[in-house]
């Protein structure tokens, strides 16, 4: 497994936001967490990329325990987030903050064919180069988010629901790039609200409910839930 | 004319150190949302470094007590006349005094942060603003009774005998002067590069907009708040030890005016931004050069502060403070 967690437990303060959940990706895989707001997903990521530390369980990356690591170093195992809410730094421009995604690298001719090939993933940001990343439409953040995360050269990319508050369109494109970036061999855990897209192209999915994880099964599975279908897809 | 040219040139001296103190508190304030009171005391500690290491480099009976005690250090004593003589040693004395003691105040500003800040990151802002104020106290009553309450700073031989440089007409402008103008103007632009070019002022900026963010770029954050804590006290030291030069004497007291003037400078150019404090600065310097010229010292500081007042009555961020940018 590339990824394994084991009964892990993050709280903020008194409030317990991830209660002994346990999973696991494997190479290749594209993965989604579902589940209703508040359900803990994003705490379950921040605590992945070191953000929170969990006071019980195990998080194993690539054969290494990286339970409790800071974010920084946890980022050096190539385990790469794009965060909730895109989080690109506002007064950077596009392609400073494109030079973030790759602080830690130091190949300097690889980063520059790295960042035309983000160009051409995300051919809107080329024309936007120079703008500060805070004036970017929040489409163009997400895709400038995501360029970031991938000039880390990430072995497993996680994304905080990416289709948050975006047209049909560009969440077209948004995941259409993720099913290109798993093909190119890259590891996806994804988190959505978009229940039934994020499904449809994962491998495997997992349903959290109040700090737990309550289903789980392959994204056809998940879809054809009886229980899935009513909570996530709006039907009765 | 060549009254405002004076008052002018003063006014962007005195600009000049505040600018390099009100650095130390928006650097600070730009990356962990804090006001850093001791960071007056930098600029004082600095002052007092400053006037240790020349006093050691330069100074007959200095060395010859110092030797008493460490007789190691009498290799002082043959240096001296170099320092104190020559052209060449003049400006390895200076470079040697500003270089230690900005290094030393940096040291200290990291030793504050690491012990008297960073554990109260995550309580509430008020626990490590009072625990600045503490820092300052401390530092104060430290340098107290260490080392005295005032001490006269000696002017090198070697300054002391520069004429003053012609500017135009009869215009002149003293040495010390010049040399703070000049520094200053060149650890600005210095700074202004290294945090808009360099990866590191990079990841510094960085930080200071979003520390999650950061960290999943693999920025060491406590590294760079360290690096913020030694750049910040490195200047203010600089500007300490050319306060020590220029008024020829240093007391333990003496960051809380400067300290004052050079945080309102901060905010006045929006705090958390450095071209800003720099701009700042010497808006407040020159200000109240000329309101002392022309009214009269005694109201320098009110009219500065009115002015500021007004200022900030029109532009709440500050002159060069970004409206803050909404995050979607
Ligand atoms: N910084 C915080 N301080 C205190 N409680 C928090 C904090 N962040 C999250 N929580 C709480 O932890 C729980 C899980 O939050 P989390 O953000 O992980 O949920 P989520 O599944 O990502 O929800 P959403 O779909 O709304 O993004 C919630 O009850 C939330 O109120
Ligand atoms: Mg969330």
């Amino acid at each position: 497994m590339l990824l394994s967690v084991k009964d892990l437990h993050t709280s903020y303060g008194k409030i317990r936001a991830i209660k002994g959940i346990s999973f696991d990706v494997a190479e290749g895989e594209i993965v989604t967490l579902i589940g209703a707001n508040g359900a803990g997903k994003s705490t379950t990521l921040r605590t992945l990329s070191g953000l929170e530390s969990p006071h019980e369980g195990s998080i194993t990356f690539n054969g290494e325990d990286i339970t409790g690591m800071k974010p920084h170093d946890i980022t050096k195992k190539s385990l790469i987030q794009v965060p909730e809410g895109r989080r690109v730094f506002p007064q950077m421009t596009v392609a400073e903050n494109l030079d973030m995604g790759a602080f830690l690298r130091n190949d300097k001719e690889n980063i520059k064919e790295d960042y035309e090939r983000v160009l051409t993933f995300f051919p809107r940001l080329q024309e936007r180069k120079n703008q500060k990343a805070g004036t970017l439409s929040g489409g163009e953040q997400q895709m400038l988010a995501m360029g970031r995360a991938l000039m880390a050269k990430p072995k497993l990319l996680t994304l905080d629901e990416p289709s948050m508050g975006l047209a049909p369109v560009i969440i077209e494109v948004i995941f259409e790039i993720i099913l290109k970036l798993n093909e190119e061999g890259i590891t996806i855990l994804l988190i959505e609200q978009n229940a039934n897209l994020a499904l449809g192209i994962s491998d495997r999915g997992y349903v959290m409910e109040t700090g737990i994880i309550k289903l789980s099964g392959t994204g056809e599975e998940l879809l054809a839930n009886e229980e899935v279908r009513k909570a996530y897809l709006g039907e009765d | 004319m060549e009254f405002f040219v004076q008052l002018l040139i003063d006014g962007l001296t005195l600009g000049g150190m505040y600018a390099l103190i009100a650095l130390g508190f928006t650097l600070v304030y730009g990356i962990l949302l804090m006001i850093n009171f001791a960071h007056a005391e930098m600029f004082m500690t600095g002052g007092f470094i400053g006037y240790g290491v020349l006093n050691l480099l330069g100074s007959e009976s200095t060395i010859a007590t110092v030797s008493d005690t460490l007789p190691f250090m009498s290799f002082l004593q043959s240096t001296q006349p170099f320092f104190t003589t020559t052209a060449v040693g003049f400006i390895l004395m200076m470079l040697l005094t500003f270089g230690i003691s900005a290094v030393l105040t940096g040291l200290l500003g990291i030793t504050i942060e690491r012990f008297a800040y960073r554990p109260l990151r995550n309580s509430p802002r008020l626990c490590a603003l009072i625990s600045a104020l503490g820092m300052s106290l401390f530092l104060q009553n430290f340098v107290l009774l260490a080392v005295g309450h005032r001490m006269v700073f000696p002017t090198p031989e070697f300054l002391a005998n520069l004429d003053a440089v012609p500017l135009f007409g009869a215009i002149r402008i003293a040495p010390i002067d010049l040399i703070i103008f000049i520094t200053c103007l060149v650890l600005l632009f210095t700074l202004d590069r290294f945090v808009s070019k360099t990866k590191l002022g990079k990841a510094m900026r960085a930080t200071s907009q979003d520390k999650d963010a950061a960290g999943l770029m693999g920025i060491n954050i406590n590294s760079v708040i360290a690096l913020t804590f030694f750049i910040g006290p490195a200047l203010g030291a600089v500007a300490g030890t050319f306060f020590g030069l220029k008024y020829g004497v240093v007391t333990f007291n003496m960051g809380l005016f400067p300290g004052i003037k050079a945080f309102t400078a901060a905010v006045l150019g929006g705090i958390g931004n450095l071209r800003g404090a720099m701009l700042g600065g010497f808006l407040i310097g020159v200000l109240e050069a000329l309101a002392s010229g022309y009214i009269s010292i005694a109201y320098r500081d009110v009219i500065t502060f009115a002015i500021l007042i007004l200022i900030l009555i029109f532009r709440p961020g500050g002159l060069l403070g970004e409206s803050v940018v909404e995050k979607v």
